[in-house]
């Protein structure tokens, strides 16, 4: 029985073989081309493991996982498509991330009519700020929004003359642009990364191990929280966060980023376990800020207010994060 | 202009000014999609803050009923130029009327009657003007002279928040800003005018648009 299977099988194995030599080589190194083929391979097991599991047991619905593993399914399939096709495309649609969240933020704080340019120059920043990060001019790019637009931004508003409500209107949007522009910026800047800094890959498989490792986070303490959660670590803030959870993520984050750090990055055996730590730790901290900003702004999570543009700040939230943490540990070590 | 060339002009407005700025730049949340109706004759009313209100209420309907959706706007705002009035019809698609009545005038709403008539889908503002952004304003009592013609045409109350926000009046380049869209529950002249009244009739549909609002969490804006 076997011996009959050897046949076709060899055979089709031979024709997956010359299909991949035969594709065009991708943008992305091959280190990042396998990664990918194992998140496909990871949701193709996921999805199938929950197919199984909900024809043996029909009457639970499993919807809240499955609709996680959809969302998976489709951020999978667009982070190939943005990274796959060129480096400038990968660029405008990180751009394109940070517009839309800080479009969400802006859209959840109180404005003053009084600022409608002043919100205009904020949101000038994003292509200015993406076209640094782009270009690789690490000097203007990392001062850009703190030192130029952190003075730019007060002096357009106090040119107005609205001084009611001041404080809190050029604060609220500093912060904004710091979180959902700046942070989120410096995923884009890891592809302006010169080459040789990563053998492994350059800046792409750098952004890939950030996302990857993130994304791979937030599930791993959600599931850990789930299996073994019972100690409350933020009550106050969120209370579904517990400590079992926070500590049995971080660990599943920390293996993980040692698994890969050999095949996408340039970092030692120690330098990823900090790396995973930071990743670790940052993402849950991102996480419960942004909890934290919308349980102040009254807005609850899942709300009705994030239906049908499925809320991205909730989605971006560890990134905010994670993505300045990483990158200047990588940026101090290795560039 | 031939229907079907008039009806291509309204596609490219929809595709290249309405759907860009609509959905890309500022961004869509609409409750109760399914409440809006499928086919005319109709009669939708949103609040006004913005003139991006036109193009996010042309955002909410199938692309291929767009030449059957006419927005009723002010002659003599948006008639004042040959090139904005021209452009207004043809491609916007609007229906103008006048808003101050002379005493010479035949009835303003003449041309509503027709479109309606034809099966179309209008799109009124009820209070008549952007006003103060995101301040609900008196309601003017046109859409009960409709109603009140055309007694099975629903009438369908529409609120809109964030579009003021995005580009109050006076203001000439939109801001990007999330828009949030609730869509109420058709009424009809028979069941909501108490036997044939017009101010009974506005003021439930004022009420009701009200109560769409207040449904929402907003941030302060002023």
């Amino acid at each position: 029985m076997a011996e009959a299977w050897a046949g076709p099988v060899e055979k089709g194995a031979n024709a997956i073989r010359q299909g991949i030599e035969a594709l065009p080589t991708p943008v992305f190194p091959q280190a990042v081309g396998y990664t990918f083929l194992g998140c496909y391979i990871l949701l193709a097991v996921v999805t199938l493991t929950i197919a199984l599991l909900r024809r043996r047991n029909p009457a639970r619905g499993f919807n809240e996982i499955r609709l996680r593993v959809r969302s998976f399914w489709f951020i999978v399939i667009l982070a190939t498509l943005a990274l796959g096709f060129a480096r400038w495309f990968s660029i405008v649609c990180i751009a394109f991330i940070s517009f839309v969240a800080f479009k969400e933020y802006l859209s959840l704080i109180p404005t003053r009519r009084a600022d409608h340019r002043v919100l205009f120059w904020a949101y000038m920043a994003i292509p200015v700020q993406y076209l640094l990060a782009g270009s690789g001019w690490y000097g203007l790019f990392i001062i850009f929004i703190p030192v130029f637009w952190f003075l730019a931004l007060p002096m357009r508003m106090v040119l107005i003359g609205e001084t009611r409500g001041f404080l809190r209107a050029v604060g609220l949007l500093q912060f904004g642009l710091m979180t959902c522009v700046f942070s989120l910026s410096h995923m884009a800047y890891l592809l302006a990364l010169p080459e040789a800094g990563n053998p492994q890959g350059g800046g792409v498989a750098l952004l890939f191990y950030l996302v990857f490792l993130t994304q791979f986070n937030d599930v791993a303490q959600y599931v850990a929280g789930k299996l073994i959660g019972r100690r409350k670590v933020t009550p106050s803030v969120h209370p579904g966060k517990t400590a079992e959870g926070l500590l049995g993520g971080v660990a599943v984050t920390v293996a993980l980023a040692l698994l890969l750090a050999p095949w996408l990055t340039p970092l030692s055996l120690y330098d990823a376990l900090g790396a995973g730590l930071l990743i670790g730790f940052g993402g849950f901290l991102g996480d419960i800020i942004i909890t934290a900003i919308k349980r102040d702004l009254g807005v609850s999570e899942g709300d009705s207010l994030t239906v049908g543009h499925g809320g991205i700040l909730g989605r971006v939230d560890s990134l905010t994060f994670t993505a300045p943490a990483f990158f200047h540990f990588v940026y101090f070590l290795h560039y | 202009m031939p229907p079907f060339l008039r009806a291509l002009c309204r596609w490219a407005f929809l595709i290249l000014v309405a759907w860009p700025i609509c959905l890309v730049v500022l961004g869509m949340n609409v409750r109760h999609r399914n409440r809006l109706p499928r086919q005319g004759p109709a009669i939708v009313t949103p609040n006004h803050n913005s003139h991006l209100d036109t193009l996010a209420m042309l955002t909410l309907f199938p692309w291929r009923q767009i030449p059957k959706v006419r927005p009723v706007a002010a002659a003599d705002y948006f008639l004042k130029t040959g090139l904005l009035g021209w452009f207004s019809l043809n491609f916007v698609g609007i229906i103008p009327i006048a808003r101050k009545r002379g005493a010479d005038q035949a009835d303003p709403l003449a041309e509503c009657y027709a479109a309606l008539a034809r099966g179309e889908i209008l799109i009124i503002f009820p209070e008549g003007t952007r006003g103060e952004p995101e301040r609900m304003q008196e309601l003017k009592s046109g859409v009960a002279v409709l109603a009140s013609k055309f007694p099975l045409v629903p009438v369908v109350p529409i609120f809109m928040h964030g579009l003021g926000r995005a580009m109050p009046r006076g203001a000439f380049v939109p801001v990007p800003f999330f828009v949030d869209v609730y869509v109420g529950q058709a009424m009809q002249w028979g069941q909501d005018s108490a036997g044939g009244d017009k101010k009974t009739f506005m003021a439930s549909l004022a009420t009701n648009m009200r109560i769409l609002g207040e449904k929402h969490e907003r941030p302060e804006f002023d």
